[in-house]
C-alpha cells in the first residue's frame, strides 16, 4: 500500500509495510461500519411527521449487546495490531544483527556528516571516509549506523528504508539496516532543529560493491592526499 | 448538621453595576464565560490566520504571501509554533472548558453562580495576562518562539540553538500562566458541580457535559503538575544557565519530553471530554431520544482519563527511549481506543429509532462524531510501536490529530455555540446561514486534511517550510497535493465570515428565542434567555435524569428536570 | 451574621472551601512530584550525587524541620481556637505559625548564603540546580502560605471566617509534609 507513495529499499520496508495493511484491514473495516451504520442511522431515523422517537436506556440486553459484541471483537482485533506491532518493533529496533559494516551518522545545525569505513573496511581508523551531506553505503549488506548529535535533537529518517531514530546530544545510538536496492535516496531530518531544519537534506547513495569500491577509492584520504600533490 | 443548599450558594448583593465591574471585572459566571469565549474565538482568529500564512507559502514556495510578505525559515517555525500553541492552550481550552464550564456549570446543575466568583474572576485576569504575554512574545527582538509547541530542549533550552532566546522564555511563561489560570478555574467547575446541585438532581442526574468539563478538569490538574516542574526547570536553563536538560553538564533532554508528554497525552483528552460532552446533549435534544446507556458513557471517560495517564511515550518511541519500553507503551495506547470505541457506538446507538431533526447544532455534533472516527482509527497506525517507527514526524500525525483536534476545538465548538447561542444571548441565530457555514466549513476540511494523510503516507516529514529540498517530496504530484489542501483552507477561512456575520447580525436582529426554543429537558432552559443576575427566581427542584425525551405515556416528547410530573 | 466552622455539608457532603483547598494541595503534589521524581530519576543513575549531598548543611535542615514541625502543631492549635469561636486565640497562634514560616526563611537565608559563598551555586553541577530549585519552589509556597495566614490571622482576631482557619492549617500542613520529602532526598541521602 505504501509503495504506491515511496519505494521499498530495505529488508524490513516490507515487515512495516505489512503491518500498515494489517491496521488497514482490521481498522477499516471497523471505520467504514460504524460510518456506514451511522450515516444509515442518520437517515433511517430522520424526522417524520407523526412518528415518535422510542425510549430506550441502553441498559436493556437486546441493545446493550450490540455495544458488548463489538467491543469484544474490537478487543480481539487489537491483540491482533499489538502482536504485529511488537514482532515489527523487535525486529527493527531491539534485535541487533551482528554488523557487516558500520557508518557513523553525526547530526548538526543543520547539515549531515556521515564516516564511512575506506578501503581497509573498519571504522574508526585512519582511512575513513568523511563526508557531508551523502552517505555511502553498499547493497545488501548489513549495517550498523551509530547515531550522533553535536547540539540540539535531530532524527535520521530515511523513508525508503522506513528508517527513524532521534538523535540525542550527549548519545550513541546505534541501529542497523540493510539495504536491498541501489540508488540515491533521500535522507530527511525528522525533530525540528532550528531555522535550518528545513535545509537538513541528506542524500544516501546505494551502490553495487564495485560501484561503491570506485567511490572509496576516488574518496578515500590517500587518494586525496595524492590528488593535492603529497 | 446539615444545611441546605441555598446557604452554601454565594447569593451576590445586587449592586450597582458600571462598565467595569460589568464587563471588565465580572464575577457573574456567564460573563466571565463571555470573556473566555471571546478572547478564544479572537485568538482562533490569530491561528487561523497563521495557518493560512504557512500553508501559502507550502503551496507557493518563495512567493509573497498577501498580508505577510516573504515567510523565511525562521517565520516558519514560529508560525506552526504558535499556531499549535494558540489552538490547544488559546482557543480549545478556554472556549470548551472555561468558556462552556462557566456558562453552562451553574445553569444545568440549577445554582446561581459558581461557589468562588472571585476565584473566578482571577482566573480569567491570569488567561488574559497569559493571552498578553504570548502575543507580546511575537514582537520582541529575536522574534517569536519557533521550536515547536512541544519545545524539546536543547533547542528551546539555549538562545544559541533557538536564535530566539526572549521570544523562547516568553513563549514558556504565558504558557505556564494559562496552566496557573485553568488550575484555578478547575476549583470552581469540580467544587460547583459536586456541591451545589438543586436539591434531587443526584449524580447521575447531572448532564453529560458537565460531568465530562469536571472530569477533563481533574485530568489536566492531575497532569498539568509535572510539566509545571519541567517548566521551572526550562526556565531555570533558558534564563540561569542551569543544565537540567544540557547533556554537556549533566542534564537529560530526553526528562522534558518525559514531563511534557505526561502532560500531553491526557491533556488531549482534558479537551475531547467537554467537546464529546457537548454532543451528546446536543444529540438528544435533536434526536428526542435518550442518551443510551448514561451510565457507560461516563464509565468510558473515567477509564479513558485513567488510562490517558499511561500511554504517554508513544510520543517518543523512536526519540532514544529503551526500545523494551515501546512495547509496553504500544500495549497501553491500542488498548485505550477501546473505551473510545465504545463511547463512539453508544452515540451512534442513541441516534437509533430517534427523530431527527438536522438543524445546525445537529449537524455540528453529528459532524464531530463522522471525523472524529477517522482521527480515532488513523491513531492506531501511531500507537503500534512498528508502524510509528515510519509515521512519527510526518504529515500522517499531522493528519491523524487535525482530524481529532479540528473536531474538537472547531466542530464541537460550533455545536456548543449554535446550540446555546439562544440561551446566551436571547437570539436566535440564522437557520439557513448556519447550515451554509457548516458545510463551508466541513466539507473543505476533509479536503485539507486527506491530502494530508496522503502526504504523510508518502514520507513527507513535519516543520519543513520548502519540500523542494527533498527529490523524493518535490514532485508535482505531490505539490499539487499541497496547493488542494491550501486553496481548500481558503474556502474554509472564507466561509467563517459568514459565522462571523450570522453571530453579530443575530445579536441584534435574530428572532427572540424565549426561554426553551429547542424543547430541551435541562435546568438552564427553563430560566429567561438570556438568564438574569442569579439565574434562578426560586431553587429548582429536580425529579428525573436529563435526557427523558420521547418517554412513554406522555404527549410531549420532552419532561424537564424540574417539573414536577 | 456568624458563619459555621468549615462550611456546610452539601450535595456530594464535601464541605466547599476544603474541597477547594485539597484540590490545589493536590495539584501542587503533582507539581513537586513531577519535580521530586525527576531528581530521584538522576540521583538513582548518577553516584556522583551522594557525594554532592555531603556539602549540604544537615544541622540547617535538620533544625528547620523542626521550626515547620511545631509550626504544623500551632496551626491546629489555631484550628481548635477556631472551633471553639474564639478568633483572637486563633489569631495569636496562626501568627506564632506564621513566626515558624518566617523562621525557616530566615535560616534558609543564612544557610543558602554560606553556601554560595562556599561555591555551590545553583549553576555548579545539576544536584545543585536540584537543590536550589526544589527548596526554593518550597520556600515560595511558605511565603506565599504566611502572607495568606497573616490576611487570614487578622479576620480572626476580630471574629470574621473563623473556617478559614482550618483550610490555611490544611495548606500548612502540606507545605511541611513537602519538605519532610525534600529533607531527606536533598540532605539525608548521603
Amino acid at each position: 500500500m505504501l509503495e504506491r507513495y515511496v519505494e521499498a529499499a530495505s529488508t524490513y520496508a516490507s515487515d512495516i509495510d505489512g503491518l500498515i495493511l494489517l491496521i488497514t484491514v482490521l481498522v477499516g473495516f471497523w471505520f467504514i461500519l460504524s460510518e456506514a451504520v451511522f450515516f444509515g442511522f442518520i437517515f433511517r431515523y430522520r424526522r417524520k411527521e407523526g412518528v415518535k422517537a422510542d425510549y430506550i436506556t441502553g441498559e436493556e440486553k437486546e441493545y446493550s449487546r450490540w455495544i458488548h459484541w463489538p467491543h469484544y471483537l474490537i478487543i480481539v482485533c487489537d491483540i491482533f495490531i499489538i502482536y504485529g506491532a511488537v514482532s515489527v518493533w523487535y525486529n527493527v529496533k531491539q534485535n541487533l544483527p551482528p554488523a557487516e559494516q558500520r557508518v557513523r551518522v553525526i547530526a548538526q545545525q543543520w547539515a549531515w556528516s556521515f564516516v564511512q569505513p575506506g578501503p581497509d573496511g573498519k571504522l574508526d581508523t585512519a582511512d575513513d571516509i568523511k563526508t557531508v551531506d551523502e552517505l555511502h553505503i553498499k547493497a545488501n549488506t548489513l549495517y550498523h549506523y551509530h547515531l550522533e548529535a553535536r547540539d540540539v535533537l535531530h532524527s535520521f529518517s530515511v523513508p525508503v528504508f522506513r528508517l527513524k531514530q532521534d538523535a540525542v546530544p550527549g548519545r550513541v545510538i546505534t541501529g542497523w539496516f540493510k539495504a536491498t536496492k541501489t540508488g540515491a535516496y533521500d535522507i530527511q531530518c525528522a525533530e525540528i532543529c532550528g531555522i535550518g531544519h528545513g535545509v537538513m537534506a541528506g542524500r544516501i547513495i546505494i551502490d553495487t560493491p564495485e560501484q561503491h569500491m570506485a567511490w572509496m577509492a576516488e574518496h578515500s584520504p590517500q587518494t586525496l592526499a595524492w590528488a593535492v600533490g603529497e | 448538621m446539615a444545611h441546605t443548599i441555598t446557604e452554601t450558594t454565594h447569593a451576590a448583593p445586587h449592586h450597582e453595576e458600571t462598565f467595569w465591574s460589568k464587563y471588565v471585572f465580572p464575577l457573574d459566571h456567564k460573563r466571565i464565560a463571555m470573556q473566555y469565549i471571546f478572547t478564544g474565538m479572537a485568538m482562533a482568529v490569530v491561528g487561523g490566520l497563521m495557518s493560512y500564512v504557512f500553508r501559502m507559502q507550502l503551496a507557493f514556495p518563495g512567493m509573497d504571501v498577501p498580508g505577510f510578505g516573504l515567510v523565511s525559515p525562521a517565520d516558519y517555525n514560529f508560525l506552526v509554533t504558535s499556531h499549535g500553541t494558540i489552538m490547544i492552550f488559546w482557543v480549545a481550552m478556554p472556549v470548551l472548558i472555561a468558556g462552556f464550564g462557566n456558562f453552562l456549570i451553574p445553569l444545568m446543575v440549577g445554582c446561581d453562580d459558581m461557589v468562588f466568583p472571585r476565584v473566578n474572576r482571577l482566573s480569567y485576569q491570569i488567561f488574559f495576562l497569559s493571552t498578553v504575554v504570548l502575543l507580546a512574545s511575537f514582537f520582541v527582538e529575536g522574534g517569536g518562539f519557533g521550536g515547536a509547541w512541544t519545545a524539546y530542549p536543547p533547542l528551546s533550552a539555549k538562545g544559541a540553538y533557538s536564535m530566539t532566546p526572549l521570544g523562547s522564555t516568553l513563549w514558556l511563561v504565558a504558557v505556564a500562566l494559562e496552566f496557573t489560570a485553568f488550575l484555578l478555574g478547575g476549583i470552581n467547575f469540580v467544587t460547583t458541580a459536586m456541591n451545589s446541585r438543586a436539591p434531587g438532581m443526584k449524580m447521575f442526574d447531572i448532564p453529560i457535559v458537565v460531568w465530562m468539563i469536571v472530569i477533563a478538569s481533574i485530568l489536566f490538574m492531575a497532569s498539568v503538575g509535572p510539566l509545571i516542574a519541567g517548566a521551572i526547570m526550562l526556565f531555570m536553563d533558558q534564563q540561569v544557565g542551569t543544565a537540567f536538560y544540557d547533556p554537556d553538564r549533566g542534564g537529560d533532554p530526553l526528562l522534558w519530553q518525559h514531563l511534557f508528554w505526561f502532560f500531553g497525552h491526557p491533556e488531549v483528552y482534558v479537551v475531547l471530554l467537554p467537546a464529546i460532552g457537548i454532543t451528546a446533549d446536543v444529540m438528544t435534544v435533536f434526536a428526542r431520544k435518550k442518551l443510551f446507556a448514561y451510565r457507560t458513557v461516563l464509565y468510558t471517560a473515567f477509564a479513558t482519563g485513567v488510562l490517558s495517564f499511561f500511554v504517554w511515550a508513544h510520543h517518543q518511541f523512536v526519540a532514544g527511549i529503551d526500545p523494551r519500553m515501546a512495547n509496553i507503551f504500544t500495549v497501553t495506547t491500542v488498548l485505550i481506543s477501546i473505551p473510545i470505541a465504545e463511547m463512539c457506538f453508544v452515540y451512534i446507538a442513541t441516534l437509533y429509532r430517534g427523530s431527527i431533526e438536522l438543524a445546525t447544532p445537529m449537524l455540528w455534533a453529528l459532524g464531530f462524531i463522522a471525523t472524529f472516527l477517522v482521527g480515532g482509527v488513523t491513531g492506531l497506525y501511531l500507537g503500534a510501536s512498528g508502524a510509528d517507527i515510519y509515521f512519527h514526524d510526518t504529515y500522517f500525525v499531522l493528519a491523524h490529530f487535525h482530524y481529532t483536534f479540528f473536531p474538537i476545538a472547531i466542530i464541537g465548538v460550533f455545536a456548543g455555540i449554535t446550540f446555546w447561542y439562544p440561551k446566551m444571548f436571547g437570539r436566535m441565530l440564522n437557520e439557513t446561514l448556519g447550515k451554509i457555514h457548516f458545510w463551508g466549513t466541513i466539507i473543505p476540511f476533509n479536503l485539507i486534511f486527506i491530502p494530508l494523510f496522503v502526504l504523510g503516507l508518502g514520507g513527507q516529514h513535519r516543520r519543513i517550510y520548502n519540500y523542494n529540498h527533498f527529490p523524493e517530496l518535490a514532485g508535482a504530484d505531490f505539490q499539487n497535493l499541497r496547493v488542494f489542501a491550501t486553496v481548500s483552507l481558503l474556502v474554509m477561512l472564507l466561509f467563517q465570515l459568514v459565522f462571523i456575520w450570522n453571530f453579530f447580525v443575530s445579536f441584534w436582529r435574530g428572532k427572540p428565542a424565549g426561554k426553551n426554543p429547542w424543547n430541551a429537558n435541562t435546568l438552564e432552559w427553563t430560566v429567561p434567555s438570556p438568564p438574569p443576575h442569579g439565574n434562578f427566581a426560586e431553587l429548582p427542584t429536580v425529579y428525573r435524569g436529563p435526557y427523558e425525551y420521547s418517554t412513554p405515556g406522555r404527549d410531549d416528547d420532552f419532561w424537564p428536570q424540574d417539573a414536577p410530573n | 451574621m456568624d458563619r459555621p466552622i468549615a462550611t456546610t455539608r452539601t450535595a456530594a457532603g464535601l464541605p466547599t472551601g476544603r474541597l477547594a483547598i485539597w484540590w490545589v494541595i493536590v495539584s501542587e503534589i503533582f507539581i513537586f512530584g513531577g519535580l521530586l521524581a525527576s531528581y530521584i530519576m538522576h540521583r538513582l543513575a548518577k553516584d556522583a550525587w551522594a557525594g554532592h549531598a555531603e556539602h549540604t548543611n544537615l544541622y540547617a535542615g535538620s533544625f528547620n524541620t523542626l521550626v515547620l514541625l511545631t509550626s504544623s502543631l500551632s496551626a491546629v492549635l489555631a484550628h481548635k481556637a477556631a472551633e471553639e469561636n474564639n478568633g483572637p486565640k486563633a489569631a495569636k497562634l496562626l501568627g506564632l505559625t506564621m513566626l515558624g514560616g518566617v523562621i525557616f526563611v530566615t535560616v534558609k537565608a543564612f544557610e543558602w548564603s554560606a553556601e554560595i559563598s562556599h561555591g555551590y551555586t545553583v549553576l555548579t553541577n545539576t544536584f545543585w540546580s536540584f537543590y536550589y530549585t526544589a527548596a526554593g519552589l518550597h520556600a515560595c509556597h511558605v511565603i506565599a502560605g504566611v502572607v495568606i495566614m497573616g490576611i487570614i490571622a487578622s479576620a480572626a482576631r476580630k471574629g470574621q471566617e473563623l473556617q478559614r482557619v482550618e483550610l490555611i492549617g490544611i495548606y500548612w500542613h502540606f507545605v511541611d509534609i513537602i519538605w519532610i520529602f525534600l529533607f531527606p532526598l536533598l540532605y539525608i541521602a548521603r
